[in-house]
């Protein structure tokens, strides 16, 4: 056999000399789960270290995958993070607390209308602050609209993913500028919206502006047939994505994952049940779980939960009030919570995003941390990949869904 | 084409239109070039932050980067004639920007996409936030906007097409790739102690001088 070290894409060799011990790879992770032996013999020779990242096509931004492989097979993989590093919690220490509400869009950049409630939650827990009836509603079916498009562009990028170049992203992207339209027509923004604020909203929806959402909302579903039929039981799809990437539901609760990616795990934790945050109790919806836990069950979820989306949206847009959209008694200028903590979380389309403050009473938080539901779910990136192929780890992180202005902030 | 002796006279228009109606069109090798280069601009398939995704939704059906040409995006920098730095530059990412730059074939331009790619944007206070792309390499078009939407990055495509059009292709004006003496490779910057090192190139970056109004 040769014996010359295979040299690392990036910097130093991967395995030093070829006839090194057989070694387990355990995940730390999972007690007993997904484990692969990594025999390096005559027909097996070196471990390759390949560096993915962070220009790749596939990593959906600036991240960064060390994986190394026998022959095809990952054997084990290391996050690089970091990347897009932009020093948003040390921001927000330094701006006041209505500052850092543009910083929020900029969070997860697909969803900046749940980010935003989700800050403008914590701040309200803060500061007692009450909020009008309206402004639940609105806040609810711009989560939905947030929602909808999340999960639909979600759907295009795994598909990107997956080989299937252009075309289904290209779907997934004419029904996300149909929302931005509405977005941008309420906030005048296509992207980041700063909406919400404390104790309100920023403007009032026009009729006409509802009725827009309303025709949207009730012409979702036919797009989502129209997605579903090309896509849902594609053959190519299901060899490529059944029974990849399992996450066992053991190790999805112990290692905080939220969002969609639990659910289709099979455990049944929606924030929306759990906490009843807002006017969500008021309407009748269900959690769609998985059984499987692998790839396919983390894509039918987010289809599931679009047409849940637009179950709730109906419901809100039928029972919408009349009335002001900020309280009366809510100070915008000289904003100064009296001392305390407080942690505001929503359900987000990736998870659960929160948003927890300190205050001292000053204008400026003392500490302001984000639990971004992204990151944690990365987090469980290895174990996943674990024995699978290199082409699966792109799938599988395109299934994690996850948005690096959120992973690395 | 600086010999006024050796330029032949210019074609009037009537002449041309004439010429263009007996089936004959007349233009110069300069032109030519220039024509194809400018509607053939391969983008770097590259996302930094939140600008990609406005990136991403230009070359969607709506927008459709297509018309211009740009719609075939490249995963690798040697097939790429344009980087668009669509997002925050991080002191992370800031040598894999330059060395993507460098790897890129000439002629080779560079749209700065965004308030973050121009000067740091909302980060600027950040510690970990590159103030400016344009202090490493050099930047073609700058497009603001925080994201710029998906129509300004088509309007900067069309400001770069109409600034390669006008390249001359002798003379003291000809672009960086038609210059012998002209450095095609840019310092890659590393991580020093404090900051990255240098934190700038002061070829192609310089701080701005300010001239202010003498006091009357």
């Amino acid at each position: 056999m040769t014996n010359s070290p295979i040299v690392a894409l990036h910097g130093t060799p991967a395995v030093a000399g070829g006839n090194a011990p057989s070694e387990i790879c355990h995940s730390p992770l999972a007690p007993g789960g997904a484990h692969v032996r990594s025999v390096r013999d005559e027909f097996h020779g070196d471990l390759l270290e390949v560096s993915m990242g962070p220009h790749h096509p596939s990593t959906h931004g600036v991240f960064r995958m060390i994986a190394t492989l026998d022959g095809e097979t990952i054997v084990k993989l290391k996050p690089v993070f970091g990347y897009l590093h932009r020093n948003h919690e040390k921001i927000g220490e330094n701006t006041t607390y209505l500052g850092s509400m543009p910083y929020t869009d900029r969070l997860d950049y697909l969803c900046s209308m749940t980010n935003n409630w989700a800050y403008a939650l914590a701040v309200e827990k803060l500061a007692g602050q009450p909020v009008p009836e309206r402004t639940e509603y609105l806040r609810v079916i711009l989560a939905e609209l947030t929602r909808l498009l999340n999960h639909t562009c979600l759907a295009g990028f795994l598909l990107q993913d997956t080989g299937a170049s252009g075309t289904p992203l290209m779907y997934a992207f004419r029904e996300r500028e149909k929302i931005l339209d509405l977005f941008e027509a309420l906030s005048g923004s296509r992207m980041m919206c700063n909406y919400q604020r404390f104790g309100g909203c920023r403007v009032d929806a026009s009729p006409e502006w509802l009725e827009a959402a309303k025709r949207l909302a009730d012409g979702y579903n036919e797009f989502l047939d129209e997605y579903e039929a090309l896509i849902t039981g594609n053959e190519i799809l299901m060899a490529r994505t059944q029974g990849v990437g399992v996450m066992p539901r053991q190790l999805a609760v112990s290692a905080g994952i939220t969002g969609p990616m639990l659910r289709a795990a099979g455990v049944d934790y929606d924030i929306r049940k759990v906490d009843g945050y807002g006017v969500y109790p008021r309407f009748n919806f269900r959690v769609p779980l998985g059984d499987h836990g692998d790839t396919y069950d983390r894509y039918m979820i987010r289809v599931l939960e679009m047409r849940e989306s637009i179950e709730i949206l109906r419901q809100a847009f039928a029972q919408l009030p009349s009335g002001p959209i900020m309280d009366p008694k809510a100070k915008i200028r000289g904003f100064k919570p009296k001392p305390g903590e407080a942690y505001g979380r929503i359900e987000g389309p990736k998870g659960e995003i929160g948003f927890y403050l300190i205050s001292d009473g000053g204008a400026n938080p003392y500490r302001y941390r984000v639990r971004p539901p992204s990151f944690i779910n990365l987090t469980v990136l290895e174990d996943m990949c674990l024995g699978h192929s290199i082409a699966d780890a792109v799938i599988i992180l395109g299934s994690i869904d996850i948005v690096l202005g959120e992973v690395d902030r | 084409m600086t010999d006024s002796a050796n330029t032949p006279t210019p074609l009037s228009d009537a002449d041309r239109d004439e010429l263009r109606r007996q089936g004959i069109l007349l233009t110069s090798l300069e032109e030519l070039y220039n024509w194809g280069r400018s509607h053939s601009v391969w983008p770097l398939q590259f996302g930094l932050a939140c600008c990609a995704i406005e990136m991403i939704a230009a070359s969607m059906a709506r927008f459709d980067i297509a018309r211009f040409g740009s719609e075939v995006f490249r995963p690798s920098p040697r097939q790429a004639d344009l980087l668009i730095v669509s997002g925050t530059v991080t002191k992370k990412m800031a040598p894999q920007v330059v060395r993507l730059w460098n790897q890129m074939p000439e002629p080779k331009y560079c749209i700065a996409m965004g308030a973050c790619a121009i000067s740091g944007g909302p980060f600027k206070q950040g510690y970990n936030v590159l103030k400016g792309i344009d202090r490493y390499i050099p930047v073609d078009v700058y497009i603001p906007g925080c994201p710029p939407r998906p129509e300004a990055l088509l309007n900067g495509l069309m400001t770069l097409q109409e600034k390669i059009r006008g390249q001359k292709l002798t003379g003291p004006n000809a672009p960086r790739h038609l210059r012998a003496d002209d450095a095609c490779e840019y310092p890659v910057p590393e991580f020093g102690e404090t900051d990255l090192v240098p934190p700038t190139n002061p070829e192609v970056w310089q701080p701005p001088t300010i001239v202010r109004p003498d006091k009357p």
